[in-house]
């Protein structure tokens, strides 16, 4: 391979700047979003006392398992010192860290006092983990960006390595931390399953890696870089080998749930009569978020095109969105089992009366701040491969391969 | 642990009283100091582990009271819907503490009636799971949220294994002064914490209950009416396979 050269986004300034006012316009309104339930109380929202994280939930968890799952690239290339991905490990870490914070903007805006961020700063609980994540997000941003600098500095290069696998293990820990904020939730059957830690980080992997794909080849796309395909080809079979991960954990955890009686009823409401539920689960997480991506990346003529290899990272992340939000969200209406054995004839507080499920509608405002978090990722990634050189010159295949023959 | 048990009450009532100067009227929070004047001098200590017994054959089909009188002493009935709500999502969002549940048991088809509310545990997922530590147990047991940390971040709900919890959908205009309540904080039920720091020795909903379903009393006191009924009559705790040491327990479910 021969040395690689990176150089700042050259696309014309006024499309630059269109992007940027267009993404700006995408966040203002979620920002007023925000503010809009923020001013008014969480009753304009679809949430109750019975669904408590709703649709904001959906997109900032998303987010943040993606951010670990970008970093992968950076990862493959330096501490398992894949030659071929080092090229691709500035925008890696770049992205590791905008889709950190895009996420984290969600999770705050929907807090109820998102004014006492401070309070959630200054005051801590040790034995929560979500304290611990706290700790654990903001030290990933720190670790990433000392990563990069020694990524992009030559002078610091030395040490790249040792950032790198620390940025690694680091991220491994996030994402298992992240899956561990269900994981704690014992009394709830859809997450008292120990399978659920090492499922967000391997569905991290899937998510961060679809959206990398994306920006890559949109970003090259629009100032005209090549991105060949040994590059290209590589990164769409691990997608297919992350979308085949996913969908192994996910048999493994329903077929490990099915084989408790405790937890019949929960997968007969998440597999069989759940409505919206079941429905998300099977057109959104199966289907399109793992069967279809890896027919599309395994297929041996659309497996090869532009267009197909696209069609699979968007069918990850619209399969991702559909696999949080069950998880989330299905976990939540289907009713707790507070009292065992019996059947709640009624109540005065929504215990699934009759069994019946919760209700839960997303509405409009939750989603605008939701897409609010996926424009500022998306904002911020433009400009910091506008400002410093993240983009590689060329991932041609001559670049890539010196020995490369043009067929 | 103990750090976040030992809590004193002075402490929170300190907090709580610069609360109710922020919020309701002058003359009110004078009137509120005063009557804090004697027992609250003294820091609450584990010495007394408050907690209930509750005889769900004496809990009446139908029957509200509990409910109505909880919501009058802790002013959630002060809790308006605000304009222009939808009424079927507003009553799944409003805040409630106590609950009348109906059952019947899936075998058997006994019908069994009870009211739910924060059981008060001894080692409560709620406050292992709270970011900020708002989420607190006081040395007497009682289990409540402190809402001037709070972060509305609803964890503890999700956490919380007897859907116990509520969070303040809405801008609350009138609260009373030893029950604060704001838009976007958590809250549960406190044993009515104001009566116990004021020397009472009762809570709303048992005082409230003509079918005397509800003890309520010193769990560390061997010669407290509850202590004695517990001795007595077989019962137990809801999820007790959670072994969370609840501190309200149920006879005949
Ligand atoms: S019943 Fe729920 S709110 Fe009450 S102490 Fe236990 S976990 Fe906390
Ligand atoms: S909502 Fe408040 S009390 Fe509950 S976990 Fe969050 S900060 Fe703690």
């Amino acid at each position: 391979m021969k040395k690689v050269h990176f150089s700042e986004w050259g696309i014309e300034s006024p499309k630059y700047w269109g992007l940027l006012a267009l993404l700006g316009v995408v966040i203002a309104i979620s920002g007023g979003a925000a503010w809009y339930m923020e001013h008014n109380g969480h009753w304009v929202t679809g949430m109750t006392n019975q669904i408590v994280w709703g649709t904001p939930h959906v997109f900032a968890i998303f987010l943040i398992v993606a951010a670990s799952g970008a970093l992968n690239v950076a990862s493959i290339g330096t501490a398992f010192d894949k030659r071929l991905y080092k090229p691709l490990g500035r925008l890696s870490g770049l992205l590791a860290i905008t889709l950190l914070v895009g996420g984290l903007a969600v999770l705050v805006l929907d807090l109820g006092r998102a004014d006492r961020l401070l309070v959630a700063m200054t005051h801590y609980n040790f034995k929560s983990i979500f304290a611990w994540n706290i700790f654990l997000y903001t030290g990933f941003m720190a670790i990433v960006a000392i990563y990069l600098w020694f990524m992009m500095d030559r002078r610091m290069n030395k040490y790249y390595k040792p950032a790198g696998i620390g940025a690694f293990l680091w991220r491994i820990i996030l994402t298992t931390g992240t899956g561990s904020i269900f994981g704690f939730i014992v009394a709830r059957q859809g997450y008292d399953a120990a399978i659920l830690a090492p499922m967000f980080v391997i569905m991290s992997f899937a998510y961060g890696l679809a959206i990398y794909i994306l920006v890559l080849l949109y970003a090259a796309k629009l100032d005209g870089r090549e991105v060949g395909d040994k590059v290209l080809f590589r990164l769409k079979n691990l997608l297919g080998v992350f979308a085949a991960s996913v969908f192994y954990f996910t048999l493994v955890y329903h077929l490990t749930n099915l084989y408790g009686t405790e937890n019949h009823e929960y997968e007969r409401f998440i597999l069989l009569d759940g409505g919206v539920y079941t429905a998300l689960f099977w057109i959104g997480w199966v289907f399109v978020g793992n069967l279809l991506p890896i027919a599309l990346v395994y297929h041996p003529s659309i497996g090869k095109t532009r267009g197909g290899i696209i069609a699979a990272a968007t069918a990850v992340v619209l399969g991702g969105l559909a696999t949080i939000y069950v998880v989330v969200i299905g976990g939540q209406a289907f009713p707790m089992a507070i009292f065992p054995g019996k059947t709640v004839l009624s109540s005065g507080f929504f215990d699934g009366v009759n069994g019946q499920p919760f209700l839960y509608s997303p509405s409009l405002p939750e989603v605008l701040l939701g897409i609010g978090g996926l424009a500022l990722t998306l904002l911020l990634t433009f400009i910091g491969i506008r400002v410093l050189q993240f983009l590689p010159v060329t991932l041609s295949d001559e670049a890539m391969d010196p020995h490369h023959v043009k067929s | 642990m103990s750090s976040v048990n030992d809590r004193g009450r002075r402490d929170f009532l300190k907090k709580s009283a610069i609360a109710a100067s922020m919020t309701v009227a002058p003359g009110v929070v004078l009137q509120t100091l005063q009557a804090r004047a004697e027992p609250r001098t003294t820091a609450v200590t584990s010495k007394v582990r408050w907690g209930m017994l509750i005889d769900t054959n004496k809990c009446a089909d139908g029957c509200n009271d509990c409910v109505a009188a909880c919501d009058k002493e802790n002013g959630i009935d002060l809790v308006n819907k605000p304009e222009g709500a939808d009424d079927a999502l507003w009553e799944r969002q409003r805040p409630h503490w106590i609950r009348h549940v109906k059952l019947k048991d899936n075998i058997t088809g006994r019908i069994t009636n009870l009211p739910m509310m924060c059981q008060h545990c001894e080692y409560p997922p709620c406050v292992d799971v709270c970011p900020t530590g708002a989420s607190f147990k006081r040395a007497d047991g009682i289990v409540m949220v402190d809402r001037h940390i709070c972060i509305g971040c609803r964890y503890c709900m999700m956490a919380c294994p007897y859907k116990a919890r509520s969070f303040i959908h809405a801008e609350v205009a009138e609260k009373l002064t030893h029950t604060p309540r704001g838009k976007g904080c958590v809250e549960s039920c406190n044993f009515c914490v104001h009566r116990l720091d004021n020397g009472q020795t009762t809570t709303a909903c048992q005082d409230a209950c003509k079918h005397k379903a509800i003890v309520f009393g010193d769990l560390n006191d061997p010669g407290s009416e509850v202590s004695k009924a517990l001795k007595q009559y077989p019962s137990v705790q809801i999820r007790d396979d959670l072994k969370l040491n609840t501190g309200v327990r149920y006879t005949n479910i």
